[in-house]
């Protein structure tokens, strides 16, 4: 089926090349980080972590939201699901890709990254974030391109397709669940240190990942033949809209805890990300700006007739995926590091080539995405009109 | 007998898939053995032996800032630890800040001046529970028979996620090759490479050769070190005829770095009491 992607418009190979040209300048600027070390970042001896940990984490949770077409589908059998669960599914599949490239990015030395390997160290949450992922990874891969051969054959899949896909459900969750645990497990980091962390990244990540999904189906929608389907977008949307509240809800409840309390060390950062502390103040601006956005996004979702206007759904899906993508891919691993453990306010700001090689990460996302998709579409256009049941 | 690609892919497919899961399979099974941990390198005989190393820093010992100044060069120049002048790439093993820095929390605003701004030794705190040790997937960092919370720097992988969790700041990263950086290379004693973690290791390299560590050695007595699992050892004494404070003991870290404070005191007034 791959050769679908090797035939397409001019606009499609432009859009392809654009997306190697992002990747080359990405690769370069590596090239560039691998020789010189991470020193060209803006990370430090006190903010450790920071662009490229911060969109593995966001990324990790697009990547498990492919849950929220896998259960209404495959569960409770939800018809309308049947052509856009595929899309879902290669989104995981390109998502974490990315993860995985952000890992490596991030690494000091990652010609050694077969170490997890060959010297599995089960106390270590990172070695059984390695593990969910690459599994995670695999039965995306699996199972998409098992039901979507099928379709284009006009068959049921294989009978040993469905237990992968119910094995599917409880590990999205733990990809995010262990994801979590890599930061709500260290004593010492207060911003860190709470037991909600799992909840509020699944909910943050129902809400972005199918939001970006929205994006993603209009978008299709709009270029294809294919229809991913009017009522299931709508659908879709209602998930979002419960999801992005039980987010804020979970992100209320820690704001709450740390400002009732007054603890210093449970206060700190949400100072420091909201209003500056000791005078620093760089995400000050953008954390407001992602609640502002937030806001917005809540309002445009929660009233029926605003977001049954698909334009303005797509708005409030724009809104509501920037939003998450400072909260979760920036604010909360810096909010972990400042102040540092000596009480101390070290700021950190990505450098210009750490934009680069982030750009040039998405790139490459966005490349297997659009291949993917591509496929799926041109399966999909040629089946139009049979009706699928799997 | 005759194949058609159809069975061919089959076949292939499946032994690959096999194969694969052989390989993974033989990967899990091997015993631990396999792998040669670098705890379980030998040891010397000179080695001063302990079941966990710790450390007294006696802050009333510390007067000037040469005090100070001797015990951090004395590593620093032997450990070929570099110098950047730059924060935000520094690489320390021992270092100093102020009360209010090194025991968060735990200042007040009428404390003696000469408390507020006294300098605190500070360096790795070889944790009996260390959660660097917990964290790190890869085992680089780990956990020696005598206390001495280690690091492979060939295994390292550079994740940095021992620096995410050890409440101390105790580590550092190499962000940058360190070597030009070195003011006067010292060849006993490896530098190291970009790209990975490092920190003070209590001088397990001349604990092996029967010597102190080199901070010790350089403190004129203000530091001391020993076995504080051996009741009868010069550091117990100290800790039961003294009060000492760690830092962060409240995390369940067990640190093994103690210190004694220069406590300044006066007579209370209204002394006619019955107190």
């Amino acid at each position: 089926m791959l050769e679908k992607a090797l035939v397409g418009s001019k606009r499609y190979w432009t859009w392809i090349f654009f997306l190697l040209a992002v990747v080359g300048i990405g690769f370069i600027t590596y090239l560039q980080q691998f020789k010189m070390g991470l020193g060209i970042t803006g990370l430090s001896r006190d903010v450790s972590w920071g662009l490229y940990i911060g969109q593995f984490t966001f990324l990790v949770g697009v990547a498990a939201s492919a849950v929220m077409l896998v259960i209404p589908y495959y569960l409770h059998d939800f018809k309308k699901f049947s052509k856009i669960v595929i899309l879902g599914e290669f989104l995981a599949v390109s998502a974490v890709t990315m993860c995985i490239l952000f890992i490596f990015v991030d690494m000091g030395q990652p010609m050694r990254i077969m170490n997890v390997v060959l010297h599995p160290t089960p106390n270590s949450i990172m070695f059984w974030d390695s593990v969910v992922l690459g599994g995670y990874l695999g039965l995306n891969i699996i199972i998409g391109w098992a039901t979507l051969h099928a379709d284009k054959k006009g068959v049921k899949p294989a009978a040993w397709v469905k237990p992968l896909i119910y094995l599917s459900i409880p590990w999205a969750v733990s990809i995010h669940t262990v994801t979590a645990f890599l930061y709500a497990g260290l004593p010492g980091r207060h911003f860190w240190l709470s037991a909600i962390m799992a909840a509020r990244f699944l909910a943050s990540a129902f809400a972005g990942g199918p939001a970006l999904l929205i994006i993603l189906a209009l978008i299709v929608r709009k270029f294809t033949k294919f229809d991913p389907g009017k009522e299931a977008i709508q659908a879709i949307s209602k998930i979002v809209t419960y999801a992005m509240i039980a987010n804020v809800f979970f992100l209320v409840l820690e704001i709450f805890t740390a400002a009732y309390s007054t603890i210093p060390g449970h206060t700190h950062p949400f100072k420091y990300l909201y209003f500056g502390l000791e005078g620093h103040a760089r995400l000050v601006p953008l954390m407001w700006t992602s609640s502002i956005l937030a806001i917005v996004s809540l309002v445009l979702l929660i009233f029926p007739a605003i977001r049954r206007n698909e334009s303005m759904l797509a708005l409030a899906c724009i809104a509501l995926f920037v939003s998450l993508w400072i909260d979760k891919g920036f604010g909360l691993i810096i909010g972990g590091f400042v102040p540092n453990m000596f009480e101390k306010v070290t700021e950190y700001w990505p450098t210009a080539p750490e934009a680069l090689i982030t750009i040039g990460v998405w790139g490459v996302g966005f490349l297997v995405l659009t291949i993917l998709y591509k496929v799926a579409v041109s399966v999909r256009e040629e089946t139009a009109g049979v009706e699928l049941e799997h | 007998m005759s194949m058609d690609r159809r069975q061919f892919l089959k076949i292939a497919g499946s032994s690959t898939f096999l194969a694969t899961i052989g390989i993974g399979a033989g990967w899990i099974l091997s015993k631990p053995g396999d792998f040669l941990e670098a705890s379980q390198f030998s040891q010397t005989k000179e080695l001063l032996n302990a079941k966990q190393w710790a450390m007294v820093v006696d802050t009333r010992k510390f007067k000037t800032e040469e005090d100070y100044k001797k015990v951090v060069d004395a590593c620093h120049r032997i450990h070929n630890v570099p110098n950047f002048d730059n924060p935000k790439d520094e690489v320390k093993w021992i270092w100093t800040d102020t009360y209010k820095h090194a025991f968060p929390g735990q200042e007040n605003e009428f404390m003696p001046e000469q408390m507020k701004h006294k300098p605190f030794v500070l360096l790795c705190n070889h944790c009996e529970n260390p959660p660097c040790v917990r964290v790190c997937p890869t085992k680089a960092t780990f956990k020696r028979k005598d206390g001495i919370t280690m690091q492979d720097l060939h295994r390292c992988i550079g994740c940095r996620y021992c620096m995410a969790a050890c409440p101390f700041g105790a580590r550092s990263f190499n962000y940058r090759d360190p070597r030009p950086f070195i003011k006067e290379p010292n060849p006993e004693y490896p530098s190291r490479m970009i790209g990975v973690v490092e920190k003070c290791t209590f001088c397990e390299e001349r604990l092996a050769k029967g010597q102190m560590p080199a901070c010790v050695e350089a403190s004129n007595g203000a530091l001391v070190f020993g076995d504080i699992a051996d009741p009868k050892s010069e550091i117990r004494k100290i800790l039961e005829t003294n009060y000492t404070i760690r830092r962060k003991a409240e995390l369940g870290t067990r640190p093994s770095v103690y210190y004694i404070l220069e406590i300044p005191t006066s007579d209370i007034s209204g002394g006619d009491s019955n107190a």
